[in-house]
């Protein structure tokens, strides 16, 4: 009778000392239930965070590096930099020992050094490149980061020190080489495919040096990858990352419940309430790098009057407006750009809500009977998640002040084009959300003399703000740039050629399994340093 | 009969003709371009706009790039997506077979559940059963896709537990896609568990696919076998001793499937249209998303080589539907 029960017992034993090996050498594979597919898998070409996601962070690294979950820049593929003098010429030393992705359709034979990084930019920057036109030529990031007139020449000093020589001192520039369009790619695959005749496969089946390499896509339905088993950095603490395309928000919850997927992006506002009670999900918060506003042409009357626009902006009841259009999920701006961006000066007093003064303010400056016309986004976007609403609230509020608001809105494209037309009617709702934490960023693309007739929805052009803020593009002293976009700010808030509106709060919910995600400030999703449970 | 099928595609060509214009202006009037869609609100100079725009050859006057593009699609080259740099034939025929595996099998549900009940219907014309599949019927079309495939995700997915929430197959299998239908995939990986799993993820997004085609079925099936039923030979084949399996399931049901094979090849259409929706809802990786996805990214050789290879589709499934008139009825072909 002792036999069969030892037996029993040793099965049962060895059955469950096997199961416990299987699960300690079950590979981590993370689900991301990303929100739509990526235009492809080079980061140059394209502009989209859900691109992004997919390559440039997953895929690739840059020469520098934002700190996981921050806006601090760290070294990246250069271990350190010099900055001479005149700001006009960057070196960077290289990391030695850095593989890129072996692969079934790649095996490098080198490690990544100068010729890597001369490539990557080279491609961009020289229109006579071999592989400038390859898959169309257009590198619109690149282009709309000034580079090509910033970067005069990038020069190879050795195999591990590359020089960019520019045009004119730039201060954000190691910030911008930590941006995805500079992701470095491998110059021996490059010249491999080009001898094999087939150089557009360079971009559709990418190797980086990134902690991720790339293993399989298919279309609109999953993407494949595995940890880069010799990633500088140490392997990735998860074995698979695989993103399940999954477009719906509410679905993309129904996953997340079901554990389908550890990580969701995008939430939809409705289900936040029942995502934080949910005990299988941590739902994270985070402010986000952005600013939604209302932005005045300045350069029509009765807008081009200070005075004009300061009254208007009094009208507006912003605490109602995040309540209904945000849902919580934001707080008032009362600054060009977000809090969470140095340099933020907190000592600026918002216009108050004061309707009574707002319609004196009117009077005094001459202004009876104002028809005006607000411009309604069609999208939705985190800084602005529902503009029709917003400018039906802000309508409302015009009209307790004698002013009546025609809401007008077109077809996304249509709306960017017309928007940006010098003489056009009426004051957009608009928004950004930040390429690098650096005030230049805003104040230079958004409201610079540059930029009218462009990003400047404003028109506005007013030389004491513009000349502090190409000042501060060209100082490379810390604290000498934080005195001037500080002034710079309290110029903004004095001539008011935006309402500004609110900083959103972006929201992310993932399964209690996950460990240390961070929400990216960045909008995007890092799944390096994460772990399964 | 071949005379017939030559007369019926004559009438196909020009329609096919058409169809390639109608695309290619379709697209072009739509306000916005994608040049202007790719910069977003960074916004990009004029002169850099107009660089691109001529890059791309949008520039030429529309006839001369509609020129352009018929003399590409005699080559039988459909273009290349301006997003994603892939050929249009290529991305459309990667997709192609989800959307047809999902059609296929929502219209065998329609037809399963659709035809029976229909032809209950018309012979217990008035009973309970008749009105409650007419009740169904009317709710079935007139629900909207959207929110009946959520509501089967969060009762079946989410509350039961009974069917994945989306996507085609579980991501525990991997394999290259052979034929591109998962169901046949599947099968061939030789992957346990893996053609099982397929046909788990197909279950809801071919209902709520198929639940319009069949409320249409149902319908239309009842009122054709009612008239049918009155008809004078029907009513000699009952006086003749016909049993009423016999009298329905051989002499009515003929004459009263020509309407509705009419529909079920309209239906096809409509599937395309449904489609749309239910591949959004159901992450399922067809053409119907890819097709909006690049409306919204004025992907124009992308719209225009996608709504082509469609209307070709369908116009080839209507022209098998009237080719299948003739062969159920000659008098038809006969009389044409």
């Amino acid at each position: 009778m002792r036999k069969p029960k030892n037996l029993i017992a040793a099965f049962c034993g060895a059955t469950l000392l096997l199961a416990s090996m299987q699960a300690m050498a079950a590979p981590k594979t993370l689900v991301f239930c990303s929100e739509g597919s990526p235009e492809g898998f080079n980061p140059v070409f394209y502009t989209a965070g859900t691109t992004f996601d997919a390559s440039s962070r997953a895929i690739f690294d840059k020469l520098s590096a934002f700190k996981r979950g921050t806006t601090e820049i760290e070294p990246g593929l250069a271990e350190k930099w010099d900055i001479s003098p005149d700001g006009l010429e960057y070196t960077f030393h290289l990391r030695k020992g850095v593989k890129f992705h072996t692969t079934p359709y790649f095996t490098p034979t080198r490690d990544f050094n100068a010729d890597d990084v001369v490539f990557t930019f080279m491609r961009q920057f020289d229109k006579n490149h071999p592989y400038h036109k390859v898959g169309g030529g257009k590198y619109e990031y690149f282009n709309s980061n000034s580079m090509p007139d910033l970067i005069k020449n990038i020069v190879k000093v050795d195999d591990y020190t590359v020089k960019f020589v520019l045009s004119r001192p730039e201060a954000p520039m190691i910030a911008h080489l930590a941006m995805d369009f500079a992701s470095i790619f491998s110059a021996e695959y490059a010249d491999k495919m080009m001898k094999a005749g087939t150089p557009d496969k360079f971009d559709f089946e990418p190797i980086g040096t990134g902690p991720f390499q790339y293993v399989a896509y298919q279309k609109d339905a999953v993407i494949r990858y595995q940890a880069h088993p010799n990633y500088w950095r140490g392997k990735a603490a998860i074995d698979n990352l695989v993103f399940a395309i999954t477009p719906d928000p509410s679905v993309r919850y129904q996953k997340l419940k079901a554990g389908e997927c550890h990580v969701m992006p995008y939430p939809n506002p409705a289900d936040l309430e029942a995502m934080a009670k949910d005990p299988a999900i941590t739902l994270m918060k985070k402010e986000g790098l952005n600013v939604g506003y209302l932005a005045y042409n300045t350069s029509i009357a009765p807008f081009d009057n200070v005075k004009v626009r300061k009254a208007l902006n009094m009208a507006i009841n912003k605490q109602a407006i995040l309540d209904a259009v945000y849902q919580g999920a934001g707080k008032i701006a009362k600054n060009p750009f977000p809090p969470t961006i140095w340099s933020y000066n907190d000592d600026v007093v918002d216009d108050p809500y004061d309707p009574a003064a707002a319609k004196k303010a009117l009077t005094d400056a001459g202004v009876k009977d104002l028809k005006m016309k607000i411009w309604a986004m069609p999208v939705q976007r985190p800084y602005n998640p529902n503009a029709r609403r917003m400018a039906e609230m802000i309508q409302s509020d015009f009209a307790q002040v004698g002013v009546t608001v025609e809401i007008v809105s077109y077809e996304w494209a249509e709306y960017l084009k017309r928007s940006k037309e010098k003489d056009r009617d009426g004051a957009v709702l608009l928004g950004w959300t930040a390429d690098i934490p650096d005030p230049d960023n805003f104040l230079n693309v958004l409201l610079s003399c540059d930029a009218v007739g462009n990003a400047n929805r404003a028109q506005w052009c007013y030389k004491p703000f513009d000349d502090l803020v190409k000042k501060a593009k060209v100082v490379s002293d810390i604290s000498e740039r934080t005195k001037l976009y500080k002034e710079a700010q309290v110029i903004f808030k004095e001539q008011a050629p935006w309402a500004t509106i609110a900083n959103s709060i972006v929201f992310q919910p993932v399964r209690k399994e996950v460990v240390d995600f961070r929400i990216d400030p960045f909008g995007g999703n890092v799944f390096y340093g994460v772990d399964l449970k | 009969m071949f005379v017939y099928f030559l007369k019926k595609l004559i009438v196909v060509l020009p329609t096919f003709f058409g169809v390639t214009l109608v695309a290619f202006v379709f697209i072009r009037t739509l306000p916005g371009d994608p040049v202007m869609l790719m910069a977003g609100e960074r916004g990009m100079s004029e002169e850099r706009h107009v660089e691109l725009m001529a890059e791309m050859g949008f520039d030429k006057p529309i006839l001369v790039q509609y020129g352009v593009y018929l003399k590409q699609l005699a080559g039988g080259n459909f273009g290349t997506s301006i997003i994603t740099k892939q050929p249009v034939l290529k991305e459309f025929t990667a997709l192609f077979p989800a959307t047809v595996e999902l059609s296929l099998c929502a219209m065998l549900i329609a037809v399963f559940f659709g035809l029976p009940a229909g032809m209950i219907a018309a012979t217990r014309r008035g009973s309970a059963f008749d009105h409650s599949v007419m009740t169904a019927a009317l709710t079935g079309y007139s629900m909207p896709i959207f929110w009946w495939g959520l509501l089967l995700i969060i009762f079946f997915s989410g509350i039961l537990g009974w069917t994945p929430v989306s996507g085609r197959v579980s991501l525990l299998y991997f394999f290259e896609p052979v034929t591109g239908f998962m169901l046949i995939d599947s099968l061939l990986s030789g992957q346990a568990g893996a053609f099982s799993s397929a046909v788990s993820h197909l279950i809801l997004p071919a209902i709520v696919l198929g639940t319009i085609p069949l409320a249409v079925i149902a319908r239309q099936t009842r009122s054709a076998m009612l008239e049918v039923l009155s008809e004078d030979y029907v009513r000699t084949a009952r006086a003749k001793g016909l049993g009423p399996m016999r009298v329905i399931g051989l002499h009515a049901l003929r004459n009263a499937m020509i309407p509705v094979i009419t529909v079920i090849g309209l239906q096809v259409g409509v599937l395309f249209a449904g489609a749309i929706l239910t591949e959004t809802i159901f992450s399922w990786p067809g053409i119907g998303k890819w097709m909006v996805d690049s409306i919204f990214r004025r992907d124009y050789p992308a719209v225009q080589g996608g709504l082509l290879l469609i209307a070709a589709i369908v116009m080839i499934v209507n022209l098998v539907v009237d080719l299948l008139y003739g062969l159920i009825n000659p008098q038809i072909r006969h009389t044409d």
